[in-house]
């Protein structure tokens, strides 16, 4: 166990000028700027109705491997996602990963927002190794958030057919 | 490849044309270059160090050690098992000084203490070295679930070996169940390890009580007491301890020296793990460091000096630290017994708010964690998880360490940030917000990851 100050890390360009033979010999202790960017200014945490019918919630995880985000998505009329909001328990690079995934969604629509990786949250926040489950746990909070919502689309689709009959 | 023993590092520190071939000749051309890779630590222009609140990873050295050490780096070098000239007289009258100053801290005879590198190097000798000289009749050693790992570590090796370990269960409170451990103590038992203060939750295990009970059964009982020597009142007879291990650097000494007590009366046997010119009674061969061992008596000295001060001092500074904390946020856990420990070592869980998220929060303060992030696996702490917290309250908890330097405005900066830091963490949680809305944490079915 140790105690961790913030500082910046080494950018990818430094890491792809070595030669791959050299050992890795860089401990990287610290965290990146964008990481320490996103934990002390998180953008969009907060919470929108949950049962409205234009809200996804996807929670996911588990407190007992200390990771639990929850992401939250407001889809307009025309499938397009105009709010999101998240709220997360974790480490700080969970918290950039979903703070991340949030400001990446907005704009998208439902469709083009399921092609956000891992592995481009992860390039864009500079994650170590041991850091990867993060961005994996914000793909899947997006993929649960779209997937709650379409359930409450199927839902209401299917009370609308109940109620024309 | 590189052969062992040489690093990346003083590979690069060569001169360019003594660089090996694999680097390449734009690895001589370039030999500058690879040297930002070895990333160097320096705080920013305006960057203040962090306040120093882990005193049970490292204490920084009392400055009267340093100034009991220094004339034996430069003036007064000798190897004290030089037996033929002053220089090897004067060191070996130093050691043997600092010997003396160890042994009265703990009350103890001078002949009974070995210099050793550290406490990992004594706890090690104490376990392998005992069990195997014993090994013929008694195969069988007992231990703590929430011992250092250095002492879980040998005695994995002993089993490898085959000696059968019990590795004993505590209570919720840290402290071990003194029934189970007699009942645990079989014919063929060689020693009894446990720890005296835990260095991750601060409980002090009872030590009389452990050693009346392993001096009537036969057993001999070692204590890892790196963390207890020096703040608090230890004597080796009062409780029946035959071997004992000290580190310097927990007591404001030097790093790289510990010490091991082993009893004399009735006498305990080690096989020795270190062999050469017999030196220590031929249970540890090697030069002693004179200005290590120097500085660790000298650190045990000032240490039975100061001890009821610091204790006084330092169990104050505790009690405003969780007092403030406590009166302010709800939901915080104290891990470890209440009233049986050290309060030095104050390890708190706080609901909801994760431990290295909270860490960063917290930058400048020097802390540790007992959250899995912190450690390269996603286990949280074996301590925890050894005294039954639950996971999710192992993954948020935090040492605080206090000790002889820490000051009264570090502590009140200190709680103040953590009660800030906490709320904006939980304003944040989803696992804070399903709590106030009333919803039980445990009926969720978690995905999981």
């Amino acid at each position: 166990m140790a105690g961790t100050v913030a500082k910046k890390c080494l950018s990818p360009l430094a890491l792809l000028t070595r030669r791959l033979s050299a050992p890795e010999f860089i401990t990287q202790c610290c965290y990146h700027k964008k990481v320490v960017d996103h934990y002390e200014n998180p953008r969009n945490v907060g919470t929108l109705d949950k049962n409205s019918k234009n809200v996804g919630t996807g929670l996911v995880g588990a407190p007992a491997c200390g990771d639990v985000m929850k992401l939250q998505i407001e889809v307009d009329d025309h499938g397009k996602i105009v709010d999101a909001r998240f709220k997360t328990f974790g480490c700080g690079s969970a918290i950039a990963s979903s703070s991340l995934a949030t400001e990446w969604v907005k704009g998208k629509s439902v469709d083009e927002a399921l092609l956000i990786k891992n592995t481009d949250i992860a390039k864009e926040l500079c994650l170590p190794p041991v850091k990867l489950h993060c961005s994996m746990l914000a793909e899947d909070a997006i993929k649960a958030a779209l997937a709650d919502y379409r359930l409450k689309q199927k839902d209401d689709q299917q009370e609308a057919a109940r109620a024309s009959i | 490849m590189l052969s062992p023993g040489r690093t990346f590092t003083s590979l690069l520190l060569r001169p360019a044309s003594r660089l090996p071939l694999w680097l390449g000749s734009e690895g001589r051309a370039a030999s500058s270059q690879p040297k930002e890779l070895i990333k160097k630590y320096v705080l920013e222009k305006d960057e203040l160090r962090p306040l120093y609140m882990d005193f049970q990873a490292t204490t920084p050295m009392d400055p009267r050690v340093l100034d009991a050490m220094l004339p034996f780096q430069v003036n007064y070098y000798g190897n004290p098992h030089s037996r033929t000239h002053a220089y090897g007289w004067e060191s070996e009258s130093a050691m043997e000084t600092a010997r003396k100053q160890v042994a009265d801290l703990i009350g103890a005879d001078p002949r009974e203490i070995i210099f050793t590198s550290g406490a990992t190097e004594s706890n090690n000798m104490a376990i392998k070295g005992v069990a195997r000289f014993y090994k013929a009749k008694k195969r069988h050693v007992i231990t703590t679930q929430t011992e250092h790992k250095c002492v879980l570590d040998s005695c994995r090796v002993l089993e490898s070996e085959g000696f059968s370990i019990t590795y004993l269960p505590v209570m919720s409170n840290g402290l071990v169940d003194l029934e189970l451990l007699e009942a645990s103590i079989r014919p063929d038992t060689s020693l009894l390890s446990v720890m005296t203060i835990n260095n991750e939750i601060g409980v002090h295990q009872p030590m009389k009580e452990i050693g009346q009970i392993c001096r009537s059964k036969g057993v001999f009982l070692h204590t890892d007491a790196a963390q207890a020597v020096g703040k608090i009142p230890l004597d080796v007879t009062d409780c029946k301890i035959d071997l004992m291990s000290i580190s310097g650097h927990k007591i404001y000494g030097p790093k790289g020296v510990g010490a091991l007590y082993v009893r004399r009366r009735p006498r305990v046997r080690l096989e020795p793990l270190q062999n050469g010119g017999g030196q220590e009674r031929g249970l540890r061969s090697g030069t002693v460091p004179t200005p290590l061992a120097v500085g660790l008596g000298a650190a045990c000295s000032i240490a039975q000096q100061e001890m009821e001060y610091d204790h006084r001092r330092v169990s104050m500074l505790a009690n405003r630290l969780v007092q403030k904390i406590m009166a302010e946020l709800p939901d915080v856990i104290m891990n470890g017994d209440a009233e049986q420990r050290y309060p030095g070592c104050v390890n708190l869980s706080f609901a909801y708010v994760e431990g290295e998220s909270l860490l960063m929060a917290l930058k400048d303060v020097a802390l540790s964690s007992g959250s899995a992030c912190t450690s390269a696996s996603l286990e949280p702490s074996y301590v925890l998880r050894a005294i039954g917290t639950d996971e999710d309250l192992a993954h948020s908890s935090i040492r605080f360490g206090i000790g002889r330097f820490t000051t009264e405005e570090e502590v009140d900066y200190t709680v103040a940030k953590c009660i800030h830091q906490v709320n904006r963490l939980r304003e944040m949680s989803p696992l804070w917000e399903m709590v106030q809305e009333g919803i039980d944490l445990k009926s969720i079915k978690w995905t999981q990851h």
